[in-house]
């Protein structure tokens, strides 16, 4: 098999009495969607906050293209290869849709020590920042205030700051929350294409998503991972109709 | 509504117009107010990159004014009495230059806003305001005790510093190297406000979990920001210094850090002419209503309630609203 780009093994932390993760042992493998899904409270969150830095496991490790990141930061991490996008968006409101984009490509040029030339004049961080919204369909909307973009196009710039880092591997929280039937189609179409670029661990809710898209999807339930496999594996799946799905079916 | 651009210069250019005016009614006195407006703004200035760009509400930035004016009081006083400065094993010779006070002042200045940022900027909110002030605090204390410098009293310097090829004691000669270092300093804070250092100060004002995202460190940005700012409040504060030819502890008071926020928040927070409006304003609040009363202050409360109510751009922002993502 070939090495994962992304690994967590065994992978615990506890807050008090509650155990968020609880030996949680997943991999993101080269050109795959690896969904991770389970009901409220299961500790997607905390899981996502360990694999980028912002929590520190209290055991276990991450590994990022094969080497042990678990002491590093979330900057750290980044720049090694991790692009995210978050549950709730996280943007410069008060800047252009361009702005925010170009700091992605601020961070990913490494170079932010630079005082004088305007960055909006930089040729090389300006076209990163274009090109990454042209991607996702946000160039027309490249000069508006980010406050005034819709709830969708905020999604759609989450998306595009992590492009302009050229990532190794994306770990998306819920990209679809809050999103329109049509809105969901179409981020379902992007991601659908963007795996080729780089794996994505995606959490989301989304069931039509998720079973649409992954290549593989992990079930979390109470810190532990249930189960791991293909669509049809987890449908099949008793236990996790029973802890999950089985108050949908 | 003004484009920002045109009215950054008409603020400068009214300065200086005001100046010459005064010159030629023979008014020194307004010409010294005017040199105060223009170093009070360029102090503000300073703390409006912390403060405006950097989001970074520091209560301390009379330190940097007051080791800006020890700076240039220290120099002076050895430089006045023929005695080196004796440093352990180190002998420095006083000077009564001014670029060479100046440089001192930006040194000393930026080396401490290191040691307060880096401890300061572990913490956020209403701690790192707390933090900010104890160091005021500190230094305030510190210059009323040490007694070789005039304690409580405060240090006179004789004879304003000098400058090459001008005249420092003509008031208009030495508000023309206020102006010319004010324009200066300005123009640097527009430039590093739209650089990518800027851009990526502004998002870790906004959201540092962003900056990180990509990679970049917030607390670095922000660190680096402080500096820069305390070096420029330094500057200011030894130009203060020379204005009065006098130092005294009061450079350092906690009220003084006080009045630069006021002054910045009048004027408009990180607007890049803010700061010389809000000098200007207080100024002007100063002389005229302070002749009437000693409790002008009021008025200055309630002007600024009204803007923090009514004109969160300050009178800036009232003039010229601020446009988004231009280059």
């Amino acid at each position: 098999m070939t090495e994962p780009v992304l690994a967590t093994r065994d992978l615990t932390k506890s807050f008090g009495a509650l155990k968020a993760s609880d030996g949680i042992s997943i991999d993101l493998r080269p050109g795959e969607i690896h969904a991770i899904i389970g009901p409220n409270g299961a500790g997607k969150s905390t899981l996502i906050h360990q694999i980028c830095g912002g929590l520190r496991p209290d055991s276990g490790t991450v590994h990022l293209l094969g080497r042990d990141v678990t002491a590093e930061g979330i900057a750290a991490r980044a720049r090694l290869g991790l692009g995210r996008t978050f549950q709730i968006s996280a943007l410069a409101m008060e800047d252009s849709v361009l702005q925010n984009a170009m700091l992605g490509a601020l961070g990913h040029s490494g170079r932010p020590w630079r005082f004088w030339r305007p960055a909006l004049r930089d040729p090389d961080l300006r076209a990163r920042a274009e090109d990454s919204l042209h991607r996702v369909g946000l160039a027309d909307h490249m000069h508006k205030r980010t406050a005034n973009l819709s709830h969708g196009q905020r999604r759609q710039l989450e998306v595009a700051v992590a492009l302009t880092l050229d990532p190794k591997a994306f770990i998306m929280d819920e990209p679809m929350a809050g999103l329109g039937a049509e809105g969901s189609a179409l981020l379902t179409r992007f991601l659908d294409e963007l795996r080729a670029q780089a794996p994505i661990l995606l959490v989301e809710h989304d069931m039509d998503a998720v079973f649409a898209l992954a290549d593989r999807i992990s079930v979390l339930v109470y810190g532990r991972v249930i189960a791991t496999g293909t669509v049809d594996e987890i449908r099949a799946s008793a236990e996790v109709r029973e802890a999950y799905l089985g108050e949908e079916a | 509504m003004i484009r920002e651009r045109y009215l950054n210069l008409a603020v400068l250019a009214g300065l200086l117009a005001l100046a010459l005016w005064a010159l030629a009614g023979d008014q020194p006195f307004t010409i010294t107010l005017l040199t105060k407006v223009v170093i009070l703004g360029l102090a503000a200035a300073g703390l409006n990159i912390a403060l405006g760009i950097g989001g970074l509400v520091s209560l301390g930035h009379a330190v940097f004014f007051g080791l800006g004016g020890y700076a240039m009081g220290i120099l002076a006083f050895h430089a006045q009495n023929f005695a080196p400065l004796e440093l352990g094993p180190l002998s420095i010779a006083g000077t009564k230059s001014m670029p060479v006070i100046w440089l001192a002042a930006i040194a000393v200045s930026a080396a401490v806003a290191v040691v307060i940022g880096l401890l300061s900027l572990r913490t956020s909110g209403v701690y790192f305001i707390m933090i900010t002030l104890a160091f005021g605090q500190m230094f305030y204390y510190f210059a009323i005790s040490w007694s070789v410098y005039g304690g409580e009293d405060g240090l006179s310097i004789y004879v304003r510093n000098g400058f090459p090829g001008l005249n420092t004691l003509d008031p208009i000669q030495f508000f023309g190297i206020c102006l010319a270092i004010l324009c200066l300093v300005l123009l640097l804070s527009d430039r590093l406000a739209r650089s990518p250092f800027g851009l990526a100060l502004n998002a870790a004002r906004q959201v540092p979990v962003r900056v990180e995202t990509v990679g970049l460190s917030p607390t670095r940005l922000k660190l680096l920001a402080f500096v820069i700012s305390g070096a420029i409040t330094g500057l200011a504060g030894a130009l203060y210094a020379d204005l009065n030819r006098f130092v005294s502890p009061t450079m350092f008071s906690w009220q003084l850090s006080g009045e630069l926020m006021v002054l910045v928040i009048l004027g408009g927070v990180g607007r890049l002419i803010g700061p010389v409006v809000g000098a200007a304003i207080f100024v002007a609040l100063e002389h005229l209503l302070g002749g009437l009363t000693e409790f002008w202050h009021i008025w200055l409360g309630v002007i600024l309630l009204l803007i923090v109510l009514f004109a969160r751009g300050g009178v800036v922002g009232l003039i010229s609203p601020r446009r988004v993502g231009h280059d």
